[in-house]
């Protein structure tokens, strides 16, 4: 579904992404695992045209998505959910969900989802009147996936969503992540917790520097030694 | 526009609607030149109100506002006073006028697009006063603006045959020009009200607020984020255009003086005392911060002498003096500004708990 080919992302003379090639297939979830600078977010920020790659392709479902516009990027089907969740801090839960819509002119259907978000946090319909710049870190990640959720994306790209959360919170939201891919959703998931991404995902890549150093199942991911070593604290 | 028909609001707003009626002939006791004061303070509420559209709505934090007023102010300028031997009339010039300033705003706004924050007040900051110092110098080899000499005998606003200078009696009343200027400038205050009010919670004014609150999120949930910040800043300039042709038919004369910086950074004083992004806080900021320093003018000689027996500071210095102070306490006591809007409030009263 998602076909990233040479994917190359350069800032000024640094080499952030070198040539990067990989996969997303339809209601797969991939995780993109490695350290801090590997270029994860990098990428993601390129597929979602947030920056310029300097070279490289990526198609999404057969279309080139690699030269839109990133208003457009949503438009496709993809939603993004920014790293540091990135929601509105002075709008309320309510209409930080509403704004995911943007796009959206079916109310009945909006207002469907919306209840169908509530349902998977049921904290955000407590908090729904709230000003989003109120809520506590974990709260406001739940809140972008909702808001991304509002598009009825065909993909969601996840930039670390447990980034600086209690371990809690981070239960909380992997269990939705979870549910919502087990619903088909396709999702590339990108994290520096190797562990819980690579037991979410069915398969995942391992960036380090730059470029892709390793590639499987998810599962066997886990067992590799060196995945082991590098990312797993052992 | 429920709220609207209940009967207390229905009663406010007739309450509004008499004291608007009387409020000039009330002044007009005191003299022709309150009804002046009362005039630039309905049209620093349309120039507040505009900027409030860049500032307030999409949070672009613009420092030359007082270029479109210029634009417009030179449009009707040029296009109605003896300088060319043009005189058209105001269903074509405002509109001319507008769009010029809509134009700038496009042409000014477009390389900002990038900036945000201290950047983008810089940048606008300089625009500002290129266009001041264009009109000061564009007397030579063209005399086109004639220079720091400025304009003189614009024409007035003259609708049909209704001419707005000079005293007219009505139904056995006789208007002044301040007063009938008033009428009018009320009428366009009460056009960008409803306009920015509709804004509001319009399509394009949740897009401006996304922005406002995060650009990359804005992108991400589909906004196109260039053709809406362009939008804002060429609303904007618009009734900074539309301000400026009714402030040159008004003096009768403009000159590059009268867009300085300062101005620039008046009409942001109000919206942001008044309350960012809330419009009646905007109103008020804009009627107190013009009637202010004017009453001070007026109020402050007079008091010293009944307090002490002789003038101890020049009046001219005191007052900008008490106004400076009035500022820092507003800001000191109401950091959200005079009247806030619903949410900002909230806000700052969910950071304090």
């Amino acid at each position: 579904m998602l076909e990233v080919t040479g994917l190359h992302v350069a800032y000024g003379g640094i080499q952030a992404v070198r040539s990067i090639t990989f996969h997303v297939n339809e209601g797969e979830m991939v995780a993109l695992i490695g350290a801090n600078g590997a270029g994860k977010t990098s990428t993601l920020k390129a597929i979602s045209r947030v920056i310029d790659a300097v070279g490289g392709d990526v198609h999404f479902c057969g279309e080139k998505i690699s030269k839109i516009a990133p208003h457009h990027i949503i438009r496709k089907g993809i939603a993004l959910v920014p790293e540091g969740r990135g929601v509105f801090p002075r709008l309320t839960v309510a209409e930080n969900l509403a704004m995911g819509a943007f796009l959206r002119h079916d109310k009945a259907e909006i207002a469907l989802d919306q209840e169908k978000i509530y349902g998977y946090f049921p904290r955000l319909k407590e908090r729904a009147a709230q000003l989003a710049g109120t809520l506590s870190g974990g709260e406001q990640q739940m809140l972008a996936i909702g808001r991304a959720l509002m598009s009825r994306p065909k993909m969601l790209l996840l930039d670390e969503p447990s980034m600086g959360l209690a371990p809690i919170m981070v239960q909380k939201i992997f269990e939705v992540i979870r549910i919502v891919a087990a619903e088909g959703m396709t999702t590339l998931l990108i994290e520096q917790n190797a562990k819980l991404a690579l037991e979410s995902s069915q398969r995942g890549y391992v960036m380090e520097s730059g470029e892709i150093t390793l590639t499987g199942e998810s599962a066997s991911l886990l067992n590799d030694p060196k995945v082991r070593a590098a990312y797993l604290g052992e | 526009m429920k709220k609207w028909l209940n009967p207390r609001s229905a009663f406010g707003i007739a309450l509004i609607s008499v004291a608007l009626v009387a409020l000039p002939f009330v002044a007009a006791m005191g003299g022709q030149a309150w009804v002046r004061i009362l005039d630039f303070a309905i049209l620093y509420v349309f120039l507040a109100l505009g900027l409030n559209i860049v500032v307030g709505f999409a949070g672009l934090l613009d420092l030359g506002y007082i270029a479109f007023y210029a634009v417009g102010a030179y449009a009707w300028a040029l296009l109605a006073s003896p300088h060319f031997g043009i005189h058209w009339p105001i269903w074509a010039i405002l509109p001319i006028g507008a769009g010029l300033a809509c134009i700038a705003g496009v042409l000014l706004g477009s390389p900002t697009l990038k900036l945000r924050g201290d950047y983008l007040a810089i940048v606008t900051l300089g625009f500002g006063e290129i266009v001041r110092i264009f009109m000061n110098n564009l007397n030579a080899p063209i005399n086109v603006t004639n220079g720091p000499q400025g304009i003189t005998l614009i024409d007035p606003v003259m609708i049909g045959g209704f001419k707005f200078s000079g005293n007219t009696t009505l139904f056995g009343l006789t208007l002044s020009g301040p007063q009938k200027y008033y009428f009018l400038l009320v009428a366009l205050a009460i056009l960008v009200i409803i306009i920015n009010l509709r804004l509001q919670n319009s399509r394009i004014g949740r897009a401006w607020q996304a922005i406002r609150e995060d650009e990359i999120a804005a992108k991400a949930v589909g906004i196109n984020t260039r053709n809406i910040k362009l939008l804002a800043f060429a609303m904007g300039a618009s009734f900074g255009g539309i301000a400026g042709g009714v402030f040159a038919a008004m003096q009768g004369f403009v000159s590059p003086e009268s867009f300085s910086l300062m101005e620039s950074i008046m009409i942001l004083a109000m919206v942001v005392l008044g309350g960012m992004g809330h419009i009646p806080g905007v109103i008020l900021g804009a009627v107190l911060l013009s009637v202010l320093p004017e009453a001070l003018r007026y109020g402050v000689g007079p008091a010293q002498t009944a307090l002490f027996g002789k003038q101890l500071v020049d009046p001219e210095s005191l007052r900008m003096l008490v106004f400076g102070l009035a500022l820092v306490l507003v800001m000191r006591f109401k950091p959200a500004g005079l009247w806030p809007s619903p949410e900002r409030k909230r806000e700052l009263a969910e950071k304090k708990a």
